[in-house]
């Protein structure tokens, strides 16, 4: 596979399937050892959540239950990214945490303090940008972000303001009016707005959907600065490498349930596949005879071959490998490892099932 | 209580008012001014004098009136259904804020707006009648109650509406009419008397009776009636305000 091929939420169904296949084998590997279940477990209970999350179902009027008893604890400071397809519940668990749905049944306490009963002091410590370019038109940038800060309870600082403007390179447009800015540049109204009120709980409710490359690394950039600020940072997004390259933690939701919350590392450890690509001096047509037992490929123009194994073997069998190449006078100029990336692993897994 | 959240919609919502200054001031006092010209000077001159007042001077009260009931209604209606159109309302859902004080923030200044185009149309008035007030702190209490009473209505229909018509129909189909039967531009004693009892009926018969009052020291019906009808109507709204919020109604799924 090229590295650097493009992601996009067309490979989405396949990753679903790759996602189902994983639950599937892990209720399989449940059965067998019951450790991945506390390992699940574990993962989504955490000491001194900012964010509490329990038994949280959501049925909406006419019946559709778009969430089925959600349990989720984020830790202070983490980056949680929760990745599901289109109406999978996300955008619907994040309206219920920040007021704007009713839940069903569940509670939810932020910083410890109740949405309902206590919804003052929950509502102050968070932060929300919505999926939707949803900004006045007439007001000006700065007026729209010190609006948002008073909303939110705070007292005038135009400094604060100038700071989470020029953090955002909105500073320069701080006088102009929402209607005139680019779709990126709202965007990034909509997050200053977020940030007016220094909020200790953020969430980006797809904050990259249709924004182009430059400004979703540009964004990618302030969510790191976020962070370093002690920020705790929950996204969604369809964008898999935007959650491997953010996240501390990953949750999966799917028809409204959270099917998988796990470590990105361990995610990535557990599943991940490495591949060691050698560059030969002489081309191959085809993976020679006699290295069956090795899972070998070879380009297309037979300049490379490359070696899949899984870093988790207690063997590797690298050294096997390079010993029979030896012998067989296969030479090669270079050579180099790729691990997987997230999505692969679940492609990977799509592809290792019958 | 939130204040910066109340003090943050209201300046949001004045800032509207002046950014359309044209539509939301100039264009009521014009049409103001025409009723003046039209009734006022040329019909007027002609109609004899009703419960002692020249028919011009006994029109101001109710034209007044006319311009409040509308500019509180539709601002309030405007001001709250805008961001659900928009999608901004997200932010005042999400915010520490109590129901109370988003109505104080919508209402105080849609109220706020009314009451100054009121008192501009008065001061146009002077231009072509002679007026005087007899009681000018009844006359006040009158203009404040109404205004706010008539934006908690249009803070209602704001949240009802799910579209632009029905942002119109209620002041198009409901108040003009009710403002216009009121007695605006004639007493209620004038009418036979089956249509007096019917106008009884009209709550906005008691608010332009109770502001003349204020004026003119004549009333339709006591002034004690009015103001006590004023505050059960004011009450109804209040009471309609506190269902949406604890329900969610039409703002939350």
């Amino acid at each position: 596979m090229p590295r650097n091929r493009k992601l996009d939420a067309s490979r989405l169904p396949t990753f679903l399937a790759a996602l189902a296949a994983y639950v599937a084998g892990s209720s399989r590997r449940r059965a067998r050892t019951n450790c991945d279940r506390s390992n699940l477990m574990q993962s989504t209970n955490v000491a001194h959540p900012i964010l509490a999350v329990r038994g949280v179902s959501k049925t909406y009027e006419g019946g559709f239950q778009a969430l089925k008893s959600i349990d989720l604890q984020i830790a202070r400071g983490e980056i949680f990214a929760l990745l599901g397809p289109n109406g999978a519940g996300k955008t619907t668990l994040i309206s219920i945490i920040c007021g704007i749905v009713n839940l069903s049944a569940g509670e939810i306490t932020v910083d410890g303090h109740d949405i309902g009963r206590n919804y003052r002091a929950a509502r102050s410590k968070i932060g929300l940008v919505p999926q939707e370019l949803t900004t006045d038109a007439f007001e000006t940038v700065f007026d729209t972000v010190s609006f948002s800060r008073g909303l939110f309870g705070k007292n005038k600082n135009p400094a604060h303001i100038e700071k989470v403007l020029r953090d955002l390179s909105l500073w320069d447009k701080r006088d102009n009016k929402i209607m005139t800015l680019s779709g990126g540049m709202k965007r990034r109204v909509l997050i200053a707005k977020a940030l007016s009120h220094e909020p200790e709980l953020l969430f980006l409710d797809e904050p990259t959907a249709g924004v182009d490359v430059a400004l979703r690394r540009e964004m990618w950039e302030v969510v790191r600065k976020l962070r370093e600020n002690g920020v705790t940072i929950i996204l969604t997004t369809h964008y898999i490498e935007e959650a491997e390259m953010m996240a501390d933690r990953i949750g999966v939701i799917s028809g409204g349930e959270l099917i998988l919350v796990e470590e990105k590392a361990e995610l990535m450890r557990k599943l991940g596949h490495k591949e060691l690509i050698l560059h030969l001096q002489e081309p191959l047509s085809d993976v020679p005879p006699g290295f069956s037992d090795y899972d070998l490929s070879v380009s297309a123009d037979g300049s490379m071959l490359t070696y899949s194994y899984d870093t988790n073997a207690e063997r590797t069998g690298i050294g096997s490998l390079m010993r029979r190449l030896a012998e067989e006078g296969i030479r090669f100029r270079d050579l180099s490892t790729k691990q997987s990336t997230l999505e692969e692993i679940f492609v990977n897994l799509v592809e290792d099932r019958p | 209580m939130n204040l910066n959240a109340v003090a943050a919609i209201y300046k949001f919502e004045m800032a509207r008012t002046f950014r359309t200054l044209m539509q939301s001031i100039i264009s009521p006092v014009i049409s103001t001014s025409l009723y003046f010209v039209v009734f006022g000077a040329a019909i007027g001159s002609r109609i004899q004098e009703v419960d002692g007042v020249s028919y011009g001077a006994f029109i101001v009260p109710g034209l007044i009136m006319l311009t409040l009931l509308q500019q509180s209604l539709t601002n309030a209606a405007f001001g709250i259904y805008f961001p659900k159109f928009t999608g901004t309302i997200y932010e005042l859902l999400s915010a520490p804020i109590s129901p109370i004080e988003i109505v104080l923030g919508y209402v105080g200044a849609a109220a706020t707006k009314s009451i100054a185009l009121g008192l501009i149309i008065l001061a146009t008035a002077t231009l072509f009648v002679d007026l005087r007030i007899e009681h000018p702190l009844w006359m006040i209490l009158f203009l404040v109650l109404t205004a706010v009473t008539f934006a908690m209505f249009g803070f209602i229909i704001g949240i009802w509406a799910d579209g632009f018509e029905k942002l119109q129909i209620v002041p198009l189909l409901i108040v003009t009419p009710l403002a216009f039967l009121g007695g605006s531009f004639y007493s209620i004693s004038m009418l036979p008397e089956f249509w007096q009892d019917v106008s009884l009926v009209n709550p906005v018969v008691y608010l332009i009776s109770g502001f003349r009052w204020a004026f003119y020291g004549t009333s339709d019906v006591s002034i004690g009636v009015s103001l006590a009808m004023t505050l059960v109507f004011l009450g109804a709204t209040l009471a309609a305000v506190t269902y949406i919020f604890k329900t969610g109604w039409r703002l939350k799924s």
